[in-house]
């Protein structure tokens, strides 16, 4: 297939597809997660890449026969391992009777959350959390070291001019989604403060909280965006937002504790992890949000840029 | 023993086909979306491990006491993570690429390359 | 403070990292980042100093006992890795003001600490986890900062270079990945002392055999084992020269400890080495890797190509130590380790010097440079002495070690083998020494100068370690051989 619109069009599909999998295979957290990360923001930025790099691909001389060995074997050596695996669904498969058991029973005495997926990612294994959280601002990082263009003045009549015709274009687009985004945006801090009771929290809040920001700088143009969504600001936050989960960390090492020890947060050791897993997910919604921000302005910049300056070849 | 384990040689052959797209392939956006598929099936596959039949989410209700394994949910929530950094990165970088090179595709990559050397 | 230490020797340049944010000017961030990775040092330091004392040093975080909460697990080998990954950090560091005013633009300058401080922290992260799915985890935050910072260079083959890397790098993960998930359905926990204790019990399965050879072959692609080595040489050469250096010196080796800790210490040395015929494999790979990359190296007109290639081939010889599988090849490998990272620690800086002044690191480039950077064009010279293997460094303590086990084990044509790598390794240094000191300037070049004292000082600081611990080994000697020793007390 050479059409990589199509193809791109095609994963999102298979993201969305994955996503309901996940909600029969009753982990529904990570269907939340998938919807809105896998086919959300996964196709988006790889539509904002074909725009610049290209929509057809160039056919391949390439002999894959190599590739197909690799493949084959690889293949092969997991079909041959299933073979010994406990079957789909089983109960009493070693991977469910051993450290599971004790995040089921007892994590509502020790923390008192009813999601157990919340309890266990941000106390439990909080310490791997805060690893994911260190990843994504890596990205962020990683992407402004790639992408960032110096911020043109913009004249202001110049985006008058593209505001009234945007606005002709796309009327009920634009009055639609400026219904939206305050619904969006709502729904964005339910879930991050809902996490504890359903499926949700900091990721998957983090990641709608974007999606609102982004939908309103695709609509209303890059330069009113730029104008609302003060750039150096986001840096600091995404920034921010590893330095108080790592900070909750710290306290709990100056309560006398271990790192993120939430016990020790306060007098009462549930209302500790209360108050833990509430702050560190402030914090990773924080941060998710203010990079994938960081991630879309910038791919969108250098695309305008490069369309802007027609193709250089060096 | 097939209705045990078709499941995971569903999964298996879905990350067979990603893999495949990785490196067999040369435009570097499609490398990308393979690298996403191959990584996608492997969470698939994880689920698959935590699901007990006649549980529910792991979300303590009353009245229910079986529920399916939190923990790979964990580790595949960090996955997801993960590798939609590493795509976000991957991409990032075509982008310099196709700047830098004026396209995308393995082949023509390389040779532009060798001819400088 | 003392019973924190595992945890800050991570917690130090992770959260620092973030911090360089919101100090804005890079002449602040570079100190910044200086007296941090000084601060890991000096932490790592105690760390040895105390398991040396105490034993192996568990530290569980978030209060949670394993396997139900993450534990630092931190013995011999983690104490060792630790100080080589923060010395190197620390050294390479205190050129890196100087080095990237040529080599990454202005703009980028703050972004490029923030991405150093994340790949520190993601090393340090791996070596110090005693669960596996951490070790992910962590390897990602290094992998990613390490494919930013080599997008850095300035050359436009530096994308295509850290794009490779990305791919490649990925599919080690994700396989990594599909490795801890099949040895998690067959013992239900992700701590690694834990799997350790479960393993045996299911290690006849083929589901387990299938996580080994997963773990094993997204281990190798991350470590560079010839043939996967594919994306390294690219991704040394084109990368700016402070990142050559620090990952050059450091990354692989990270790479190779994840390799033994899975090895021998969660699936254990009998099993490991008996199911997959490990140790034939490993041992003809890894002398592949190093005659095939001598070979190579000794074509190559780009100079840091050359080195690159060179690093290749040590990584062989550390494969060869550790197919070996006693604790004397074990004991070889840890020492080359350390020795490697001092060698190449010192050529790349010095290279660094040479791109600084010159522009360039083309063989061409190089003519006359004796004459016009004696400091630096000794300092090559003294870490190609090294390399070679001549006495009195510390490429000759590995060296002598490696060949001892090898024919301590009876493995007389493996021998053999590592010395004519040392042989090659002298024709390629040669190239080198023949064009700095025996030609004449190319036009262009003659007004070049000696480099900066900010690169003299730790390129000498490298070289003159390679010199002292090539002379007085009893440091290294001793902690490597506890390491190696601990390791083999502890596999079932």
């Amino acid at each position: 297939m050479k059409d990589l619109f199509a193809v791109v069009m095609l994963s999102g599909i298979y993201g969305l597809l994955s996503a309901s999998f996940f909600v029969t295979l009753d982990a529904v957290d990570v269907a939340f997660t998938e919807a809105s990360v896998g086919a959300g923001i996964a196709t988006l930025l790889m539509l904002v890449t074909v725009t610049m790099t290209g929509r057809y691909e160039h056919s391949a001389h390439n002999k894959p026969i190599w590739a197909l060995a690799v493949v084959l074997v690889t293949g092969g050596l997991l079909l041959y391992g299933t073979l010994d695996m406990p079957y789909f669904g089983s109960a009493d498969a070693p991977g469910h009777l051993h450290v599971a058991p004790r995040y089921i029973n007892d994590s509502m005495q020790e923390i008192g959350v009813p999601n157990i997926v919340t309890s266990v990612l941000a106390s439990y294994r909080g310490y791997d959390t805060l690893g994911e959280v260190v990843v994504i601002f890596t990205a962020g990082v990683g992407v402004l070291a790639l992408l960032s263009v110096a911020p043109r003045p913009e004249e202001s009549a110049e985006i008058d001019v593209v505001n009234v015709s945007m606005h002709k274009k796309h009327l009920i687009l634009r009055i639609v989604t400026k219904m939206l985004i305050p619904f969006i945006l709502i729904f964005a801090l339910y879930v991050q403060f809902h996490g504890d009771y359903g499926p949700g929290g900091g990721f998957q809040a983090g990641v709608i909280f974007a999606a609102a920001i982004i939908l309103y700088s695709m609509l209303f143009g890059m330069s009113m965006a730029r104008r609302v969504i003060n750039q150096p600001l986001v840096q600091l936050l995404s920034a921010i937002g590893v330095l108080i989960y790592g900070s909750v960390g710290l306290v709990s090492m100056l309560n006398g504790g271990n790192f993120l020890d939430y016990n020790l947060l306060s007098d009462d050791p549930v209302a500790g992890q209360h108050l833990g897993i509430l702050i560190v997910e402030l914090g990773i919604g924080c941060t998710v949000t203010s990079v994938m921000v960081i991630i879309f302005f910038n791919f969108a910049d250098r695309t305008e840029d490069h369309m802007r300056n027609g193709i250089r070849g060096r | 023993m097939f209705l045990g384990l078709y499941n995971y040689w569903i999964v298996v052959v879905l990350m067979m086909i990603g893999f495949y797209i990785v490196i067999a392939h040369g435009n570097l956006v499609k490398k990308i979306i393979g690298l996403n598929i191959f990584q996608t099936s492997v969470f698939i596959f994880y689920i698959s491990v935590s699901n007990i039949d006649g549980g529910t989410a792991p979300i303590l209700v009353e009245g229910i006491s079986r529920y399916s394994n939190p923990l790979p949910h964990v580790l595949i929530l960090t996955a997801i993570v993960v590798g939609i950094a590493t795509t976000a990165l991957g991409l990032a970088i075509a982008m310099r690429i196709k700047e830098a090179y004026g396209n995308i595709e393995e082949e023509e990559i390389q040779q532009r390359d060798n001819r400088e050397c | 403070m003392l019973a924190h230490l595992p945890v800050l020797q991570v917690i130090v340049p992770l959260l620092a990292a973030p911090s360089c944010i919101i100090l804005r000017r890079p002449g602040w961030v570079w100190l910044f980042a200086l007296l941090v990775s000084g601060s890991a040092f000096l932490i790592s330091i105690a760390l040895l100093q105390q398991v040396a004392d105490a034993g192996v040093v568990v530290y569980e975080l978030g209060g949670w006992e394993a396997p139900w909460g993450i534990e630092y697990r931190i013995d011999i080998l983690n104490a060792f890795l630790a100080l080589i990954i923060t010395g190197i950090s620390t050294i390479v560091l205190l050129a890196a003001h100087t080095s990237i005013q040529e080599e990454i633009p202005e703009d980028r300058h703050t972004l490029f600490y923030v991405l150093y401080l994340l790949s520190l922290a993601g090393m340090l992260g791996i070596v110090t986890t005693g669960d596996a799915f951490n070790v992910f985890v962590f390897l990602e935050i290094s992998s990613l900062s390490a494919y930013s910072l080599i997008a850095l260079g300035r050359d436009r083959r530096a994308l295509w270079a850290s794009y490779q890397y990305l791919i490649m790098g990925s599919i080690g993960a994700t396989f990594i990945l599909i490795g801890i998930g099949l040895m998690y359905q067959m013992t239900g926990t992700l701590n690694m002392e834990d799997l350790s204790r479960r393993l045996p019990e299911v290690a006849q399965t083929r589901t387990v055999f299938t996580a080994f050879a997963f773990l094993i072959v997204g281990i190798c692609l991350k470590l560079a084992l010839f043939p996967l080595h594919l994306w390294l040489p690219n991704a040394y050469a084109y990368a700016p020269s402070i990142v050559t250096t620090f990952l050059a010196a450091t990354a692989t080796k990270v790479a190779l400890y994840m390799l033994i800790r899975f090895t021998y210490s969660v699936f254990g040395g009998s099993f490991s080495f008996t199911t997959l015929p490990l140790q034939t494999l490993f041992v003809v790979l890894g002398l592949l890797g190093v005659l095939i990359a001598s070979i190579t190296a000794i074509y190559q007109k780009n100079i840091k190509h050359l080195f690159a290639y060179s690093s290749v081939a040590q990584i062989g010889y550390m494969i060869v130590g550790y197919s070996i599988s006693t604790t004397a090849g074990l004991m070889a490998t840890l020492l080359h380790m350390f020795n490697h990272a001092l060698m190449k620690g010192a050529l790349f800086l010095a290279l660094g010097a040479v791109m600084y002044r010159v522009g360039s690191v083309q063989l061409r480039d190089f003519h006359g440079l004796g004459r016009q950077m004696p400091f630096t064009m000794a300092a090559i010279v003294a870490g190609s002495l090294s390399l070679i293997g001549v006495p009195l460094t510390v490429g000759f303590v590995s060296k002598w070690y490696l060949v001892l086990a090898a024919i301590e084990n009876g493995w007389w044509p493996v021998a053999v083998l590592i010395l004519l790598g040392s042989l090659l390794a002298i024709v390629y240094t040669w190239r080198i020494v023949e064009a700095a000191y025996f030609k004449v300037p190319q036009a262009g070049n003659e007004q070049v100068r000696e480099a900066p004292l900010a690169y003299l000082i730790p390129v000498w600081m490298l070289v003159s370690a390679n010199i002292y611990f090539g002379i007085d080994t009893r440091l290294s000697l001793q902690v490597a051989t506890s390491a190696a020793q601990s390791l083999f007390g502890v596999g079932p």
